[in-house]
């Protein structure tokens, strides 16, 4: 019982981190309508920028919250500069912006801080949490920060005008205009924050997994299969996609005999094409009916 | 009477096929002014190229400023409210939301508090359902919230596609009485276009009669609602 509940705990905390990089992804698909196949690699290189920072000697915190407003401005811009010349181009040329944001992005990673394998410190230690046995100060670290970042965001789309203003042009984007809203920055506004989220991912995750160019590459699949789960266009099924993933992982990796870690990453892959042949519109999603 | 909305040699076009051939209309400041034709005659183009939301070529001038090559948003800052055909109601928003949407460009939140609590005056159906999903309304009810949210502009021109699609003829007539009283009270300017050319014409005081692409009669609602020929080979009713 003590393993499974152990296992379980495990599971939310790096089921926070799905749940992060599929609200990410989320974002931008409600916004554009394509996946970000670079959101993992966007995080990745927003966790060096924080390491670099501490390496230069900014505490903790300092750099999370550098990283944070680099990591909004860098979405923004990569909207403007790459995404929004494709806004009317069909689909494969998207996704070849994508691969071509991932690749770059992966390989600038390399060159500047190389391929190595990298310590990357925790705020939180990694002692037992609350003298319990069951999961780390690190790991109640992470499911914490998400959970106040689900909260802000929360508050975010529901109370403000801002967020008003985003998700009407997330839903109808001509009518948004007819009320005046400039869709165009929505969208940006809408990268931006994707970028900041998935840089708490990479920057909880990153004690865990290790800094590295291609760390982000396994979460993004868990984030993926986190948002086909919970529904592509419901940002809370996003998260409760997040967690369910993480801990469905977690159980299956210690009560399936022969799946282990090895195999956890096929797991993920399996509950995508399932959930798709099964529900494709997930678990809180809505249909999309488009007329033709 | 000062001229509100004045429109010259008006060109829309969709792809290669051109839908407006030179559309020439203007609107007094406070008027009510219907723009009828059949389907396809390209009314609804012309309230979209107004809002620049398709290609067009022409001037058209809002209280003596060109809007010249503005976005939709921009426009609808010169207070300018456009109920589009089939509403664009956010369905999956309150309709406490779908109003404050519609003053999304207004900074003044007194105002807006209030307003919001005005249309739930001209509207009570709207004040029991404030709560609920817009996309839970009845037709009717969801136009009236698609004429709140134009007003909570605080517009001076509003724009209707077709207001009447899809409604029962009682909803049409409570509807058409609410923009006559808008039109009075509120001193708001509107362009109504309308297939239920009858209707229209009762509620209008100018009229514009358009057929591919073209004005081919223009004058007093009156005056073509009482003319027999103009009823017979234009309007078909």
């Amino acid at each position: 019982m003590e393993l499974f509940t152990n296992q379980v705990l495990a599971g939310i905390a790096t089921g926070a981190i799905y749940a992060c990089m599929a609200l990410a992804v989320v974002m931008i698909y409600q916004a554009i309508d394509h996946l970000n196949f670079a959101q993992g690699e966007m995080a990745m290189f927003s966790t060096f920028i924080s390491w670099q920072l501490m390496q230069w000697g900014v505490p903790y915190w300092g750099a999370f919250v550098i990283t944070l407003a680099l990591s909004f401005v860098g979405g923004i811009a990569i909207e403007r500069i790459l995404f929004k010349p494709l806004a009317k181009a069909p689909i494969l040329t998207n996704v070849a912006g994508f691969i071509a944001l991932f690749a770059i992005i992966n390989s600038s990673a390399g060159l500047i801080w190389d391929f190595t394998i990298k310590q990357y410190p925790t705020p939180f230690g990694s002692s037992p949490f609350l003298g319990s046995q069951l999961i780390s100060t690190h790991q109640a670290g992470m499911i914490g920060v998400t959970l106040l970042l689900l909260i802000g965001l929360f508050f975010f789309f529901q109370y403000t005008r801002i967020g008003l203003a985003m998700r009407a042009a997330a839903s109808l984007p001509e009518s948004a205009r007819l009320v005046g809203i400039n869709t165009s920055w929505m969208i940006a506004l809408g990268w931006g924050m994707a970028a900041a989220i998935g840089s708490i991912a990479g920057m909880l995750i990153a004690p865990v997994v290790f800094l590295e160019p291609n760390m982000m590459g396994g979460v993004l699949i868990y984030g993926f299969a986190a948002a086909v789960l919970g529904g592509l266009s419901s940002p809370f099924g996003a998260v409760v996609g997040g967690f369910l993933v993480g801990i469905f992982e977690n159980l299956a990796g210690t009560y399936i005999p022969g799946v282990g870690n090895e195999l956890k990453l096929p797991i993920a892959l399996a509950l995508i094409i399932s959930v798709l042949v099964v529900k494709p519109a997930g678990l809180f999603g809505r249909h999309i009916v488009k007329r033709v | 009477m000062t001229m509100l909305l004045n429109v010259k040699d008006l060109r829309a076009y969709y792809g290669q096929v051109q839908a407006l051939h030179g559309l020439s209309f203007s609107l007094n400041e406070g008027s009510l002014t219907t723009l009828l034709g059949a389907n396809g005659a390209g009314k609804t183009t012309t309230l979209r190229a107004i809002c620049n939301m398709v290609r067009s070529t022409g001037a058209i001038e809002f209280d003596g400023k060109p809007l010249g090559t503005r976005s939709t948003e921009n426009i609808v800052r010169f207070g300018i409210a456009h109920v589009p055909q089939g509403r664009g109601t956010f369905t999956n928003m309150t309709v406490e939301e779908n109003l404050q949407l519609g003053a999304i460009t207004r900074k003044d939140n007194g105002g807006i508090v209030s307003d919001i609590e005005r249309m739930y005056a001209h509207f009570p159906v709207l004040k029991q359902r404030h709560t609920q999903q817009a996309g839970t309304l009845s037709g009717g009810e969801q136009q009236m919230l698609a004429v709140a949210r134009a007003l909570m502009l605080r517009p001076r021109l509003m724009l209707l596609d077709e207001p009447s699609f899809g409604l029962a003829p009682l909803v049409v007539r409570d509807l058409f009485k609410i923009l006559g009283k808008i039109n009075r009270e509120d001193k708001v300017t509107i362009l109504v276009v309308e297939q239920n050319a009858q209707l229209a014409l009762e509620l209008a005081d100018q009229a514009y009669v358009i057929e591919t692409g073209r004005i081919v009669m223009s004058g007093n609602a009156k005056d073509i609602a009482n003319n027999e020929e103009i009823r017979k080979s234009y309007l078909g009713y």
